[in-house]
């Protein structure tokens, strides 16, 4: 409330006795709402008592940002009323929960309230916003940005973080701090700036403090981590790696144990025209970092470890997508882009693109500290484990080939093969069952039939033994740019082992968009499932009825 | 009260503003596909005009809309001038893959690494594909939101009554 009295008065002022800017204020913002009515439906065992009540699920948003010169300011409301199905009920609520000035100059940037910040890849710090899965863990505090020479960055940030709707109170959850520093050698070093080989360096420290109320254990109220990195470019080369250390910091999402963390994130790749590889390989150890130590949600998180596994776009080969696991995994990624020429006999006459990629990610190992504490007991140093070992525990790989072919000028096809390793117990939780061992082939072919109308149809299959066994989908969507968008879609679970759930999902979506604007409505049936997007996934629950989504931005 | 508040904020705002429609884009500090720090106000092309366009590796029909231009890429710059920037949005679980996908499909414009999605939200982005189109001034004369097949030569008709050709 006296935030938005402040922020009221700083418009005015700027308004009133900034007269020669006005003409160069600016405003942008948008909107959106997502809105679902969802109707029983016997076949997916939705009843009148599951829905209880809540027959309409709306999201909500809207964003607005106001620049003045060097001033600018800014705000979003939100409102999730009731939110819509597969989002954490904690998120219910309306209010403002994005409020920020900041004054930027070459040398100088302030910011203060709510702000995203990420330092080098976020293994220590990130924080951001992803509406799709109702995450949000911005700081509500200060930061400042100094530029002091060119190639020099130097961020400060402190703040508590946004934990739903709940107001931040003493001694509740935690205050974090963090400084970061980079410095980009060929532009600070005299006589680099025209080398060959470009190398970039960065530190961040990252402190929180919570208060210990713990009637037991000890604990530590400042829990700080550090982190380096370094990005060393040489002609084709690109080399990248971070690596971030954590004392320890016993808490509900390590069972309490008072064991250090570490990660390390490290990518090779090569690349030229027509031509890409990359490799990247990433070890993570007892590496959760909150601002509150008592929770183990998808909340509160201080650092982000990345998953660098592919993020599929289409359905069946993103039912079983992967998170990261940050008590510990160790990993490898593999990818690998070819446009074979125009003009050769594969490449035909317009070139054919072919992207390999491959990702394993393992558990790590660990040893019980002495002979008399279990591996990871609370209250004990955990576990220690040998840093260059990986356990011969798979949580998931995944190998998928994609050719990108246009055939003429009327046909353009892909088709892509996916075989996939899903250790469901551990990623979803559902101890005891057996990890999914999938086929997925797909193909998408789209036909153009006027320059500006086109259908598209895609045919999937995704062939497993577990969980619900095969899936079969269909989509085709006709097309007319740059407005409208019609689209029928099935997906058949008829491999399921109850016959009674050997389900259709159907969906019958249209859209119209106009600029900036977009509206679109879906009617038909949602399949249970995982939606990730940016490393977070959400739980979402088989739902029937209709989606509506309009989203605007000006 | 904070609705109150809120109306009468948007209100003291508009009653600030001439030109909303003719805005440029605000200064960002992002960051090079090599991965150097680039301010958003550098992306300036002589007077001529900019398509900036928002895309991610995980969004197929981004990969489309850019495919679409790479294809006519040379053939607008000769009629036109006209300059494009791709936006990844990636983040740091993918951004080492960009570069690859970069050079592996032989784009031929400008791409730059938004991995925090400062930029994306500082223009108020919702969704990708967004493809903006700026002005020999650096003003954002329109914006679009999706892909569909053929919706390149809607823009590039926008294009070319910017710079008068037909």
């Amino acid at each position: 409330m006296r935030k938005l009295f402040l922020f009221l008065l700083l418009i005015c002022s700027s308004s009133l006795f900034a007269q020669d800017f006005i003409n160069s204020a600016q405003i942008n913002g948008s909107f959106q709402v997502d809105g679902q009515f969802y109707r029983p439906d016997d076949a997916l065992g939705i009843t009148d008592s599951l829905i209880a009540g809540r027959k309409i699920g709306l999201n909500g948003y809207g964003n607005i940002t106001y620049t003045l010169g060097k001033f600018s300011a800014g705000m979003r409301y939100e409102a999730f009323l009731t939110p819509i199905a597969g989002f954490d009920p904690q998120q219910e609520g309306n209010g403002f929960p994005y409020l920020w000035a900041a004054y930027n100059t070459e040398k100088i940037g302030v910011t203060v309230g709510n702000f995203y910040e990420q330092f080098g890849n976020g293994l220590l710090l990130r924080t951001y916003e992803e509406w799709t899965l109702g995450y949000d863990n911005s700081l509500n505090g200060m930061r400042v940005v100094l530029r002091p020479t060119k190639g020099v960055t130097i961020k400060g940030v402190y703040g508590s973080q946004r934990y739903y709707w709940q107001k931040f109170e003493r001694n509740s959850r935690g205050i974090v701090r963090g400084v970061d520093a980079e410095f980009d050698l060929n532009e600070t070093v005299k006589g680099w700036e025209s080398s060959r080989v470009r190398l970039i360096l960065g530190a961040s420290g990252v402190s929180k403090y919570q208060r210990d109320a713990d009637p037991i254990y000890n604990l530590p109220e400042n829990v700080s981590g550090f982190a380096g990195r370094a990005n060393l470019m040489a002609g084709k080369f690109n080399f990248m790696t971070e690596y971030a250390y954590k004392i320890n910091d016993p808490s509900a999402a390590n069972n309490f144990i008072y064991k250090e963390g570490q990660s390390l994130l490290t990518s090779l790749s090569y690349s030229q025209k027509g031509f890409g590889a990359v490799l990247q390989l990433k070890r993570v150890d007892n590496m959760s970092f909150k601002s509150d130590r008592g929770i183990s949600g998808n909340a509160l998180d201080i650092n982000f470890i990345p998953p660098i596994n592919r993020t599929h776009s289409y359905s069946l080969t993103a039912r079983y997508p992967y998170a990261s696991q940050p008590n510990g995994e160790m990993g490898l990624q593999f990818q690998l882009n070819y446009k074979i020429p125009k003009g050769t006999a594969l490449g035909g006459k317009y070139g054919t693109g072919i992207a390999l990629n491959f990702s394993q990610v393992n558990d790590i190992v660990r040893k019980a500290v002495n002979d008399t504490t279990a591996i990871g007991q609370e209250g004990t140093l955990g576990y220690t484990s040998d840093f260059f070992a990986a356990s011969d525990h798979v949580f998931f790989r995944d190998f998928n080939v994609q050719i990108d072919k246009k055939i003429n000028s009327k046909w353009k096809a892909v088709v892509q093969y996916m075989n996939l390793y899903y250790d469901i117990a551990t990623l979803e939780g559902h101890p005891g069952e057996e990890a999914v061992k999938a086929h997925i082939a797909l193909t998408d072919i789209t036909w153009k039939i006027t320059s500006l109308k086109s259908l598209r149809m895609e045919l999937q299959g995704l062939w497993t033994e577990q969980d619900e066994g095969n899936w079969a989908a269909v989509m085709a969507e006709y097309t007319i740019a740059p407005k409208w968008f019609f689209a029928l879609a099935d997906q058949y679970n008829y491999g399921h082992p109850d016959k009674d759930m050997q389900n259709h999902y159907y969906t019958f979506s249209t859209g119209y968009i106009h600029d900036a604007t977009r509206i679109a409505l879906t009617y038909g049936r949602q399949s249970e499932g995982v939606v990730c997007v940016g490393g977070v996934c959400r739980q979402v629950p088989a739902s029937s009825g209709l989606t509506v989504t309009i989203t605007t931005s000006f | 009260m904070k609705q109150l508040f809120f109306v009468l904020l948007l209100f003291v705002m508009a009653t600030t503003l001439h030109a909303q429609e003719n805005t440029s884009i605000p200064n960002v500090t992002i960051k090079t596909l090599e991965g150097q720090s680039f301010n958003t106000s550098e992306i300036t092309n002589d007077g001529k005009p900019v398509i900036l366009s928002f895309w991610a590796l995980w969004c197929k029909p981004c990969q489309k809309e850019l495919d679409a231009f790479n294809e006519h890429y040379e053939e607008w710059q000769e009629e036109t001038g006209v300059k494009i920037y791709a936006v990844s949005i990636d983040d740091s679980r993918s951004t080492a893959r960009v570069m690859p996908l970069v050079n592996g499909k032989g784009w031929e414009f400008d791409v730059l690494l938004d991995p925090n999605s400062d930029l994306k939200r500082a223009m108020n982005v919702n969704m990708i594909p967004h493809t903006f189109l700026l002005d020999g001034n650096g003003k954002i004369v329109a914006q679009h939101t999706s892909y569909f097949e053929g919706a390149e030569f809607e823009l590039y008709k926008e294009v070319k009554k910017l710079v008068g050709v037909n």
